[in-house]
């Protein structure tokens, strides 16, 4: 019988709220105990004093590439990163090649997934064939090949019709919509963050109405249909303000916000560093501000790191000739800890929560939680631990990061799916 | 002082000091251009690459004659018209230019940003003769000069920048460089063609010309690209005519003696009117020479050449 027991850490509990110190008892890959003075028997101990011991973390938006741009990233590749990053579970957007709108993709995916064996991946569907916004996709098929939620992700559905129709589709199909929301005719061409800078560095600008136009159409929809919206990474702070008046309204709207949003202004493409080419694009201070306390109020439930792996030789080329995207799976704890834990913008427990519980419930999975008889997914945190990133260290094919160099502190030090331990620094195991 | 930097990719970053090395280094460079034998050996043995993308025959001229005057080999790499060559990436063509023993670099580009990616890449000194709608220093730099030598100071004019400012890298390494030498820069052109938040780079915006020419020394007119009507930027060319084009009228707010200014090729009748383009306060055609000297004291200052025989 495998057992492993995680002894002297302090467990955070994000649905009750909680900090507390406990030992956890896994057996045959579940969680047997949660509790004080707990003994392994014949099983192995992880020594984890001083750390914190996490519900297993959720990315709930990553691109693995895998099927069709496997040099970019590939399951197996993404797995390994996630697991590095100490996410236990990840769902990965379908704009593949082929795109994830039929049951082939869908089931191909969740094989290479167990194949690498390492952390769970959750295909999302294309919310309209090929993803171009015309056709619905057959969502029912989708949801019964193991499709977690639909999205078009990369794109908007420029069409507010169709739109309506996949979001009452999808509200009877019971998957929950996820929306890149982007005025396409708005944001055409754009490169960065439509302002000061675009403005000096002579870049086309993606203004931030481009977003925000987009926002209010879906909640107006979600309103309409009863479809529950979850918005992809919010950038700008017009957008909190109209996320923040659905949800008090009761619009069944939930939203993310990705590390690098949080974190950086387009201040950072000066000098035209294509790794901070990202869409949305990198907006301002007061965006970022803004995006600080929707995170602190509630308004903003989930941070997803939207990982977007590219080769090297893509983005070594002009900024208007870079793909857009960067790698976040391996960066996005650190970044969590030490730009919005430590500076007291959320609490330890309210961090864990939107890496954790809200991903998990937003999806409909059974994860995100340590409870007696639920799969032992679990991340050990140690919030004193710093490190300078290093991209050539990443176990993602992806070197596109914008925080090469910058030091991170609380950082991932062991993740477990399903009591197997799929990535551990330097952790005592005693047998 | 002395030149200290290995390429230029704009006036945002330079110091007044160093625009001022390089107008008064263009000085002599002029005086050259003066004599019969137009030629010193300030830049023998050196090799100087032009790299267009993008085609502007009087620029790439006006660099080739710089070289030549300074008796540098000059090689010209023009690529076909399309922006994206086709296999090659700008960084593969940089180290064939080192291969190449490139000293200097001049590289014209429709992307904003790829010189700073080129100068990044290789050894050898890289001038940006413009890159989209970021910086076109060369340009401004033979406008401070040209302005310079007419009205002796630049610090405290009045200069009057009108039309596509969005797209204009010539107006934004203009604001960068008259601002810094202590002119007073006014913007004006049609609302579609204003870039987000220019105020903070220390201008005026000006919704009418005839606000933008009250009491101006320095009148610079912008090409206006027709195709831009298509893309929906303004009705008409009839009405950008109307409400942005200069004219004798108009000409007339401005101080008297101002200097008419415009980086070329021209759309005359529309941004501007033939009688004004060809009038007693044109320098039109002396921003062409005066860009030459320009260039060369630049090619000078940057290919680390001897002392300039002036
Ligand atoms: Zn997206
Ligand atoms: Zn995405």
């Amino acid at each position: 019988m495998h057992k492993l027991l995680i002894k002297g850490g302090r467990v955070i509990d994000p649905q009750a709220g909680k900090m507390f110190a406990a030992d956890i008892l896994i057996v045959e890959g579940e969680i047997a105990a949660v509790g004080p003075g707990l003994e392994p028997g014949e099983g192995a101990v992880m020594d984890v004093a001083g750390k914190l011991v996490a519900p297993g973390l959720i990315d709930m938006h990553v691109h693995f590439r895998e099927p069709g741009f496997e040099a970019k990233e590939t399951i197996a590749s993404g797995s390994r990163a996630a697991a590095r990053g100490g996410f236990t579970a990840v769902a990965c957007m379908p704009n593949t090649d082929p795109v994830a709108d039929n049951r082939a993709v869908i089931s191909y995916i969740k094989a290479r997934a167990k194949e690498a064996g390492l952390v769970k991946v959750y295909p999302i569907g294309a919310l309209t064939r090929g993803s171009r916004g015309e056709e619905l996709t057959e969502m029912a098929d989708l949801k019964e090949a193991g499709a977690v939620a639909l999205s078009d992700d990369g794109r908007s559905v420029a069409s507010a019709a169709v739109m309506r129709r996949a979001m009452q589709y999808a509200r009877m199909v019971g998957l929950p919509v996820i929306s890149h929301c982007e005025e396409p005719t708005l944001s055409a061409g754009g490169v960065m963050h439509e302002g000061y800078i675009s403005t000096v560095l002579g870049l086309p600008g993606i203004p931030a109405a481009a977003e925000e136009i987009m926002v209010a159409r879906d909640i107006i929809l979600s309103e309409y249909t009863g479809c529950p919206l979850h918005i992809a990474h919010v950038s700008t702070a017009g957008s909190v303000r109209l996320i923040r008046e659905a949800k008090a309204r009761g619009v069944p709207v939930t939203a993310e916000v990705t590390p690098h949003h949080f974190t950086l202004t387009d201040r950072a493409v000066a000098d035209y560093d294509t790794s901070t080419k990202v869409n949305p694009p990198l907006r301002t201070e007061e965006d970022v501000a803004a995006l600080k306390e929707a995170l602190a109020d509630g308004t903003i439930d989930v941070i997803a790191t939207d990982h977007a792996p590219h080769t090297l030789e893509e983005k070594d080329v002009e900024y208007q000739q870079a793909p857009f995207g960067l790698v976040g799976l391996e960066t996005a704890l650190g970044l969590v800890w030490t730009e919005l834990v430590i500076p007291g913008v959320l609490s330890p427990v309210e961090a864990i929560r939107k890496l954790t519980v809200n991903p998990a419930r937003i999806l409909g999975l059974q994860e995100g939680v340590l409870k007696v008889g639920g799969d032992a997914d679990i991340t050990i945190i140690d919030p004193e631990l710093t490190e300078v990133v290093d991209p050539a260290t990443f176990a993602s094919k992806g070197r596109n990061t914008p925080f090469a160099g910058r030091r991170l502190q609380g950082l991932p030090v062991a993740t477990i799916v399903k009591g197997q331990v799929v990535y551990n620094r330097n952790l005592a195991m005693i047998s | 002082m002395n030149w200290k930097r290995k390429d230029l990719l704009g006036l945002q970053n330079l110091s007044a000091e160093e625009i001022k090395l390089i107008l008064d280094t263009a000085v002599p460079m002029k005086e050259i251009l003066g004599r019969a034998i137009k030629k010193v050996p300030a830049l023998r043995g050196r090799t100087v690459v032009t790299l267009f993308y993008e085609p502007s025959t009087r620029t790439r001229t006006s660099f080739e004659l710089a070289a030549k005057y300074l008796s540098a080999d000059s090689v010209n790499i023009s690529t076909a018209t399309s922006s994206v060559v086709k296999g090659e990436t700008l960084k593969d063509t940089a180290r064939t230019l080192a291969a190449m023993g490139a000293d200097v670099v001049i590289l014209r580009h429709p992307m904003a940003g790829a010189p700073n990616l080129l100068a990044r890449t290789i050894r050898a000194a890289v001038i940006n003769a413009g890159d989209g709608a970021h910086e076109h220093p060369t340009q401004a730099l033979l406008d401070m000069f040209t302005v310079r030598e007419k009205k002796g100071e630049l610090a405290g004019l009045n200069v009057a920048i009108i039309g596509d400012v969005l797209h204009s890298r010539v107006a934004r390494s203009n604001i960068w460089g008259f601002t810094k030498m202590g002119a007073r820069v006014r913007i004006c052109g049609p609302a579609t063609m204003i870039p987000p938040e220019i105020e903070a780079t220390g201008v005026q915006v000006c919704t009418r010309i005839e606000e933008a020419l009250d009491g101006a020394d320095v009148v610079m007119m912008l090409r206006i690209q027709l195709e831009r009507q298509q893309q929906g930027l303004f009705p008409s060319i009839r009405e950008y005519a109307r409400l942005f084009g200069l004219n004798r009228e108009r000409l007339a707010l401005a101080r008297p003696g101002a200097l008419v200014m415009h980086p070329g090729p021209m759309n005359r009748g529309v941004e501007i009117s033939p009688e004004v383009a060809d009038g007693i306060n044109s320098v039109i055609n002396e921003q062409v020479t005066n860009g030459v000297a320009v260039r060369m004291a630049l090619l000078y200052l940057l290919g680390g050449g001897g002392i300039p025989d002036a």
